[in-house]
């Protein structure tokens, strides 16, 4: 823009303009800048609020007073004369003052100041309109309680073993089928392709409930190889990513390995996986996350199996359980999010760059 | 010409064993079952009773449309996924725009933490949004309170269940969000320039350039989307511990289907109601294909 302004204006005037130009452009610039800094970050904020009152709330008190701030923190109290007595902030005739309550009338209390405690001070007004007096508390404790609680370390070793064997059953299935679809002449390749494509739009509740049966019948229900063992059959999202990562791989290098006596399996393990390990890495995050949040399926297969519980459906129990105890329920939440989190930022790159492929290419 | 078939014959070979797995599953996880859950609708088979299947003709079937739970649920998801549809279109697709803006500094950090939330356990997520909404200590009623607004009771009043229903799944729109923009990364930005230097405006550039160029992305996220909406399951189920809440403001039909398969055991008529479900679904989807000739915009190439 500021290049097509100084062709069109005269040489001389455009030396004397552009320096002016340019900064009230850089200013507009950074104010627009500015401005959506702003606008996205409170946006952020707003969408975000949940995982802020998650934090918060992980680590107040159980069962705090009504009037509480909604941060972690407790109501004072000062011991005087081996009682515990509360300390409210009392307007006096030296300006407001915090003051513990000794003895507590509808019209007049007796306070007495916590540094000096030998002083009685009567206070002429009704006690229950003070404000009481908080102090920083962080309940960190509550962490090591959900974890005794609800018997963390278990479920956190069930979720991660479901997860991890399906993940690797998914990862090898998949490149398997997608090598095949991207790099072999077979007949019928098109109607299977069709097929798989079309298994995405199937809701899987049409065969669920034959799957569940057969399952039943064979004795597994109440154990994991439900939740484990199908992975190992490749599924229509994963292979569509991976075939296309595939077909994107030069066709030149299988084809050197081939004529050094290569067959396809060893084609395969040296050639297309190191080349296809980022669409790879994508395909086991994905399956991880699938599994880390998977709800329904644990629900109805471990049904009454508590010690084989995933995270998900322990915590559901939970909830049940002890859902008006919310500072616990938030910290167990919490922590369902550590691992996940963790694994996000170290594979965030390959993880967005297998949704785009996904969602945008054909 | 010997040499060559047997060459064929080899590579073929290969590629079945590699397709192998899917094959198998496919028949095993998905044609098998498909074809026995018709065949199981046509039955009152329970696995609990002793009773073993009896073959009850279209009884399950005509069941489907009499059934007041059903019709209930059919009300409560047909709802929802008109509700939920545009806003979990509209909205990843306006964060992806604003994400989007070449003005807007530390673009990856923000792409980053608005994609956060998606991470979170939809179990843990869907606790802290109930948690957040409570009437009385939740933050949201709190602030509305600042600005003099009554907050309602967003889990047990029928008339705010269904927002809420929507805000749970707000939290899952990361992924639509990265396609989106990707999606916008492939507009050429010579087009907005060029409409810039016609006089055109920012929002008539998004209607004229940005939405008909993305629109097979959009339509691809509004047939996911309507499918995902009419399975919508599991943060009801935490929401009211697999109940149908306050006069049955969550009886939606996957919950539905649930608890006629799995608390009262009646698989010959839970098969009924997921076949049901299955040509529903189809039947949206074909009729979102057959509308896609008419605004989904593919850039003048080859494919469909």
């Amino acid at each position: 823009m500021s290049d097509t302004t100084s062709m069109l204006s005269s040489g001389r005037q455009a030396t004397y303009v552009r320096p002016n130009s340019r900064w009230g452009k850089q200013l507009g610039k950074l104010a627009l800048a500015g401005t959506l800094v702003l606008f996205a970050l409170s946006l952020l904020a707003v969408y975000l609020m949940p995982l802020g009152y998650a934090l918060v709330a992980s680590l107040r008190v159980r069962n705090p007073p009504a009037d509480a701030p909604i941060w972690p923190m407790s109501p004072a109290t000062f011991t005087w004369e081996g009682r515990e007595v509360e300390i409210f902030r009392v307007p006096t005739a030296d300006g407001e003052r915090e003051l513990a309550i000794i003895d507590k009338g509808r019209t007049a209390s007796q306070f007495v100041d916590p540094q000096n405690p030998a002083e009685v001070i009567d206070w002429q007004g009704a006690w229950r309109t003070l404000p009481r007096v908080y102090f920083w508390d962080p309940q960190w404790q509550n962490f090591s309680e959900v974890w005794r609680f609800l018997d963390f370390g278990r479920l956190l070793f069930n979720t991660i073993i479901i997860a991890l064997i399906g993940t690797v059953g998914t990862v090898l299935s998949c490149t398997a089928v997608a090598y095949a679809f991207a790099r072999f002449r077979l007949p019928g390749k098109a109607i299977f392709f069709v097929l798989l494509m079309g298994t995405i739009i199937l809701p899987s509740e049409v065969t669920l409930i034959p799957t569940y049966i057969i399952f039943y019948q064979i004795g597994w229900v109440g154990t994991w190889l439900p939740l484990i063992v199908p992975h190992f059959f490749a599924n229509a999202w994963n292979v569509f990513l991976l075939r296309q990562f595939i077909m994107g791989i030069p066709r030149e290098l299988d084809e050197a390995a081939m004529i050094d006596g290569a067959n396809p399996l060893q084609t395969l393990l040296r050639i297309i996986m190191p080349q296809a390990l980022p669409a790879m890495v994508a395909v086991a995050l994905f399956h991880f996350f699938y599994a880390w949040n998977d709800f329904f399926l644990p629900l109805i297969y471990l049904a009454g199996k508590p010690e084989l519980y995933t995270i998900s459906v322990a915590m559901q129990t939970f909830q049940v359980q002890y859902g008006g105890r919310p500072e616990l329920t938030m910290t167990a939440s919490l922590m369902a999010t550590v691992l996940p989190f963790i694994l996000f930022f170290l594979g965030q790159r390959f993880f967005m760059q297998g949704v785009v492929v996904t969602g945008v290419e054909k | 010409m010997q040499r060559t078939s047997q060459l064929t014959m080899r590579e073929r070979m290969w590629g079945y064993a590699f397709l192998s797995p899917w094959i198998l599953g496919f028949l095993l996880f998905t044609a098998g079952p498909m074809v026995a859950s018709l065949i199981l609708s046509f039955t009152n088979y329970n696995p609990v009773g002793a009773a073993g299947a009896q073959f009850v003709a279209l009884d399950n079937w005509r069941m489907i449309f009499v059934d007041p739970v059903v019709r209930q649920s059919f009300w409560v998801t047909g709802r929802y996924v008109l509700l939920a549809t545009p806003i979990l279109i509209a909205t990843p697709l306006l964060l992806a725009v604003l994400l989007n803006a070449r003005a807007l500094p530390g673009k990856p950090l923000f792409r980053t933490f608005f994609y956060l939330p998606a991470m979170i356990p939809a179990v843990a997520a869907t606790m802290c949004w109930l948690y957040i909404l409570n009437p009385s200590t939740g933050w949201i009623n709190r602030i509305l309170e600042w600005f003099g607004i009554p907050g309602p009771d967003w889990v047990n009043s029928p008339e705010f269940a269904p927002i809420m229903f929507v805000l749970l799944v707000l939290w899952g729109i990361g992924p639509t969000m990265i396609i989106f923009l990707a999606a916008l990364q492939g507009v050429p930005t010579e087009l907005y320039e060029a409409a810039r230097v016609d006089g055109a405006t920012a929002v008539r550039s998004f209607f004229s350039i940005t939405v008909p160029l993305i629109s097979p992305v959009i339509f691809y996220t509004l047939v996911i989307g309507v499918i995902a909406s009419l399975r919508y399951f599991m943060a009801t189920y935490i929401v009211y511990n697999g109940t149908a809440g306050p006069g049955g403001v969550a009886q939606f039909y996957m919950l539905t289907l649930y608890r006629n398969a799995f608390v009262y055991y009646q698989m010959g008529y839970a098969s009924a109601l997921a076949w049901v479900l299955f040509l529903i679904g189809l039947a949206l989807t074909l009729m979102l294909f057959a509308s896609a000739k008419r605004w989904v915009y593919y850039a003048g190439s080859m494919d469909r």
